[in-house]
């Protein structure tokens, strides 16, 4: 992947940046010990301007790259975590909170920021920049070094040890700081709950108590938390005294000159800085890191898949490109035509359900005929769309269209003459002429409008502010539920070519008037095709010339429609 | 902010100004103690150094540790309170507002940007301005024109640089947030209209345009990060530049090695707490654009006025009269929600309410109630205006089973309390046994937890739970808002039936989209658009062609 080799590439450069601006240190640190003593005459001080334009000329190089490294692995994950969710299918998606998706995909990646422009560099250096320091106090000053070299480890040391001590003290505050702003959240959340019940005022109080209670045990933990960091400051300010002071005894003695005093005074913090600052971002990208398992998470799940979903069996390595949509076989193209879809024996199972969403069903449906799938919600209708569809496929038996097994199709060219109108249909964010001609992009405005039209539609759609280029707002706010499913059918209109009409009931929820037109617009419709209509009022049923009844999985009846409704009074 | 909170926030400020200061004085003391010992002076005249040293090195430690408890306590103090207002703020009625559970979860979060403030950036300034002033201050008693150089130095670093981050920051998110909210948006598309998108074969054109969307983002976020780049060079290049500065002025005026060393050395040490302010002025931008957002929520006006002196709660049996009650959402324009309903509910009286989805059944429960502000007709209680009395008061006639009922973080009997926190167990096991949740909350158990968002509840027990609440609480007037939605077929008829049972002699108005049951009410209204186009007991209703009877066909229809 070429953007992952440029990210790596810009990952390098933020390192390697930081790395020479830590050693850059220990230069200046070394002209600054000579001008300060006296050795170097005043004309050095160019040389430390110019070593301070170097690191300034560096950390904008870090912080440009980090930027870049950032920028490029949360694009990377990003770009990767959208393939994946148009693999997982409709099917599969359904099964994730899709909330959460969304903002995994947004806020949740940039969680990642302070693990990879901070955290990251941060153990560059510290791996470099102490050994080097060590190094250079050793060929300085023994006594020195041998100090510096011994407190040194003390800080990953006593870290380690403060840090492991108040690990399940912490890490049980820290959940219950997130349970805190989850009580504060539920209780807003429950407001209109409390309200209706007159409970809200008294609520508040409870919110006060649980803050206080709340903020004195998050102190007591905090006093033995904040040790940790209490010990490492101590131990780099404590290192810096027990360095300095001798220094100035054997200064006193004539046994050190002043340069070397002033480098090793210089030098000494900067052996203590990288390992604390390694500590400090480490705990600053730790949120990120579960963002990073959580978009992994996604990513990888591709091994359970469910028999009754669409993507095959191959797809159970990481490998993300193949495509799961299309089905693995797919070689024959779907019979020219008006064919004939036969469910032969299917059973439908769901992974984590127990029963069967569809249980040995077997149901004939010829080229032209109407079916209407009546039935309690739940009772298996809209999985017998999706398996016509292909969104699902059979865990046993076959959907046969024409004498080909579905499985064996070419997915996109059997869907591609079918229209379909699913129960909540999703209108995108772009124009309506963009969300009619969804099927066909190649759809002139004039072809939009004959669709709109025959979908009733075009009335209400010249009445919006910029007609058929009105923006869509998010999840179709701006229109009504029975406009919203009229667009959606006047997509399926908008695809002349199919030859089989899939509608899951296209008039729940919708106002008797909307219903009308709405029936009018599927009779229109499916005049000359198949349909298969997941239908519960009347006018609707009306329409086909079959009525089969599904049950907890099962078909209970196949009759001919009931044209007389007088008759089940 | 209160008193006692000015002087906590003062602790933490003067403990992180004395760890600063320790850090500054260390390296003084270490630096005079170094060059004088150079100068070969009796030991004597280096005790009080050595002593100076140890003690700021001691003293840094303790200091920082001091003020990392002070101010943590400080932050936490100051985000209850606001909290508390947020609260407040919010427990007058609300108007609808866009964005439903993101925006409360946004709300939340946002109250979080007060500790930020706090302890990422007050603290740390006001520390960080102590300490560059006693630098200051020690370059003007050993020499004034070094003393300017730092001031300037660190005016650069600690007020140019951050205030160029801060004004950067708040253009950059102007510019990136219409770039996350795109690709929010193709989000959302591909992830909701999945099923669409893989029927229309428009999968890879919708992926497509979420890849730009990245790519778009990507490309604004990487030219951000230059503001943070620049600030970081400028923070070094600022500090070097000083300390060089100051090397030279002190050798020009001839000062000594001594003063020299302690003049360069302390004006490097003091830019240490000065250079994270560049940082803390690219986050002030999320954070005043948090606070500006809970200020809003603050001064928004509640949906409903209160009395100034509201009149005395009616009591004994209640009638409630309503009429020609017009009521219009916020800024809606076309055709009120409710539009000239009339009905009245003598006691006893069981009315339901039906109508397809929209009618505005539930906005005439939310007039009931106190929740939405007629634009027109009136409301009577016993005669009396429901806008005279206070609306805590009219909620505690008339509430129950609302629209979208909540269940909380926290045991199932605290859940079903909240509606009765005087009831005993007799009363919580008959509220439960009415709801038809016997063998569910034996199954569960009373003190069982009920998980986020009642996620470990299924719709149907959401809604028999919230039900028991309102049976429960047991209002003069009973209102219930489609208690059997998403109830299975059989479970939704035997609880209409056992409802009906509970409420005999209830004064009830019941919202429905189902009608199983409806012929034991006294009466049936339909609306539709907010209009009453039919009223009467169901056996008329079925009769007359209409709504009613159509709805009742295709029930009859899809029952086997």
């Amino acid at each position: 992947m070429r953007a992952e080799r440029s990210v790596r590439r810009h990952l390098a450069v933020t390192l390697a940046a930081a790395v020479l601006a830590g050693l850059l240190v220990l230069v200046q640190a070394e002209l600054l010990a000579g001008v300060l003593s006296g050795r170097f005459a005043v004309t050095a001080l160019t040389g430390v301007v110019a070593v301070v334009g170097l690191r300034a000329l560096l950390a904008w190089t870090q912080g440009v790259f980090a930027g870049r490294t950032a920028t490029g692995v949360k694009s990377a994950l990003r770009q990767r975590l959208l393939g994946r969710f148009q693999e997982l299918g409709p099917a599969r998606l359904t099964g994730h909170r899709s909330g959460e998706l969304v903002t995994l995909t947004g806020r949740g990646l940039d969680g990642l920021d302070p693990y990879l422009t901070g955290y990251l560099p941060a153990i560059a250096v510290a791996g470099v920049v102490p050994l080097a320091v060590l190094i250079r106090l050793f060929t300085a000053d023994l006594a020195s070094a041998i100090i510096v070299l011994l407190t040194l480890p003390l800080i990953p040391i006593f870290g380690a040890l403060v840090g492991m001590t108040t690990k399940a003290v912490t890490e049980r505050q820290f959940h219950a700081l997130s349970r805190l702003g989850g009580h504060f959240l539920d209780v807003v959340r429950g407001l209109p709950t409390l309200r209706a019940f007159g409970r809200a005022r008294y609520q508040a109080t409870v919110i006060e108590r649980v803050a206080d209670a709340h903020r004195s045990a998050t102190m007591r933990t905090l006093r033995v938390a904040f040790l940790s960091s209490l010990v490492l400051e101590l131990c780099a300010s404590l290192s810096l005294a027990l360095v300095a002071v001798p220094i100035g005894l054997r200064l006193l003695g004539g046994s050190l000159d002043l340069t070397t005093a002033l480098l090793v005074l210089l030098l000494a913090p900067e052996a203590y800085l990288p390992l604390r600052m390694m500590g400090t971002r480490f705990h600053a990208s730790m949120e990120g890191v579960a963002a990073a398992d959580a978009a992994f998470a996604v990513l990888d799940r591709t091994p359970d898949t469910p028999p009754g979903a669409t993507a095959s069996p191959t797809t159970a390595s990481p490998a993300i490109t193949s495509p799961a949509i299309t089905s693995p076989g797919a070689t024959s193209a779907p019979p020219a035509g008006a064919a004939r879809i036969h469910l032969d024996d299917v059973t439908v199972r769901y992974p984590g359900r127990d029963d069967a969403a569809l249980e040995h069903v077997t149901l004939t449906i010829e080229p032209g005929e109407h079916i209407a799938l009546v039935g309690e919600s739940g009772g298996g209708k809209s999985t017998l769309l999706h398996l016509v569809l292909g969104f699902v496929t059979p865990s046993a038996g076959r959907v046969l269209i024409g004498e080909t097994d579905l499985r064996d199709l070419d997915l996109d060219a059997w869907r591609a003459s079918l229209a379909f109108v699913p129960q909540r249909p999703h209108l995108f964010t772009t124009s309506v002429a963009d969300n009619i001609r969804l099927g066909a992009p190649s759809a002139s405005l004039e072809e939009v409008r004959r669709a709109a039209t025959a979908a009733h539609a075009d009335g209400f759609v010249q009445r919006l502010p910029a007609g058929y280029d009105t923006q869509v707002g998010e999840r179709g706010a701006n229109l009504s539920a029975g406009q919203r499913q009229r667009i959606a059918l006047a997509r399926a209109f908008c695809r002349p070519g199919a030859s089989v009409l899939l509608l899951d009931e296209p008039t729940a929820r919708l106002d008797g008037r909307s219903e009308a037109a709405v029936v009018a617009a599927t009779a229109e419709l499916s005049r000359g095709r198949t349909a298969i209509i997941v239908a519960h009022r009347p006018a609707m049923i009306d329409l086909a010339d079959r009525v089969v009844r599904v049950h907890e999985g099962r078909l209970v009846s196949d009759t001919a429609a009931v044209t007389d409704l007088g008759s089940l009074r | 902010m209160n008193r006692r909170m000015g002087i906590r926030l003062g602790w933490a400020v003067l403990a992180g100004a004395a760890a600063d200061l320790a850090g500054l004085g260390l390296i003084a003391a270490a630096a005079w103690l170094i060059t004088r010992a150079a100068e070969q002076p009796p030991l004597t005249a280096l005790s009080v150094a050595i002593v100076a040293t140890r003690a700021f090195a001691t003293g840094k430690g303790v200091f920082r540790y001091a003020e990392r408890l002070t101010g943590h306590d400080v932050a936490l103090r100051a985000q209850a309170g606001t909290r508390e207002q947020l609260y407040e703020s919010l427990i007058p009625p609300q108007r609808p507002r866009h964005g439903g559970a993101d925006l409360l979860s946004r709300m939340v979060d946002d109250t979080e940007a007060v500790q930020d403030l706090l302890v990422r950036c007050l603290l740390p300034a006001a520390a960080a301005a102590l300490t560059a002033l006693a630098a200051v201050v020690l370059g003007l008693f050993v020499l004034p024109v070094s003393a300017l150089a730092l001031v300037t130095g660190l005016v650069v670093a600690g007020v140019l640089l951050p205030v160029v981050t801060a004004t950067a920051a708040r253009r950059w998110s102007a510019r990136i947030a219409p770039a996350r909210a795109a690709l929010a948006g193709r989000v959302t598309d591909l992830v909701h209209g999945s099923a669409d998108l893989a029927a229309y074969g428009a999968g890879d054109r919708a992926l497509d345009q979420a890849r730009h969307a990245d790519t778009a983002l990507a490309t604004l976020e990487r030219r951000q990060a230059r503001v943070h780049a620049l600030a970081l060079a400028g923070g070094t290049l600022t500090q070097g530049l000083t300390v060089a500065a100051i090397v030279l002025l002190a050798q020009d005026a001839g000062v000594g090695s001594v003063a020299t060393a302690v003049l360069a050395l302390t004006a490097l040490v003091s830019f240490e707490p000065v250079l994270p302010l560049a940082a803390a002025g690219e986050r002030m931008a999320g954070i005043t654009a948090a606070l500006r957002r809970l200020k809003d929520v603050r001064s928004t006006s509640p949906a409903v006025t209160e009395p100034s002196s509201p009149a005395p709660v009616p009591a004994g049996p209640l009638t409630v009269e309503v009429e020609d009650l017009v009521v219009r959402h916020p800024g809606a324009q076309g055709r009120p929600a409710v539009d000239g309903v009339s009905l009245t509910l003598t006691p006893g009286r069981r009315v339901a309410l039906v109508g397809p989805s929209g009618a505005g059944k539930s906005t005439l429960l939310a007039a009931l109630m106190r929740l939405a502000e007629p634009e027109s007709g009136s409301v009577r209680v016993n005669g009396v205006d429901i806008r005279e009395l206070a609306s805590d008061d009219v909620r505690t006639l008339m509430t129950g089973l609302t629209q979208d009922p909540y269940i909380f973080q926290t045991t199932l009997r605290d859940n079903l309390r909240l509606a009765g926190p005087d009831a005993d167990d007799e009363g919580l096991t008959r509220a439960v046994r009415e709801a038809r949740l016997e063998h569910w909350v034996e199954r569960t158990g009373w003190d069982t937890e009920l998980g986020e968002d009642g996620r470990t509840v299924s719709g149907g027990q959401l809604q028999r739970l919230a039900l028991a609440r309102a049976l429960l609480y047991d209002p003069p007037v009973l209102l219930l808002d489609e208690p059997a939605e998403a109830l299975d077929e059989t479970t939704a008829d035997g609880l209409m039936a056992d409802l009906l049972d509970a409420t005999h002699d209830r004064t009830t108005l019941l919202v429905t989209h189902r009608l199983s049951g409806l012929e034991r009410v006294d009466e049936i209204i339909v609306l539709e658009e907010g209009r009453v186009i039919q009223r009467g007991p169901h056996d008329r209703l079925v009769t007359e062609p209409g709504y009613y009877r159509d709805l009742w066909e295709s029930e009859v229809l899809t029952r086997r």
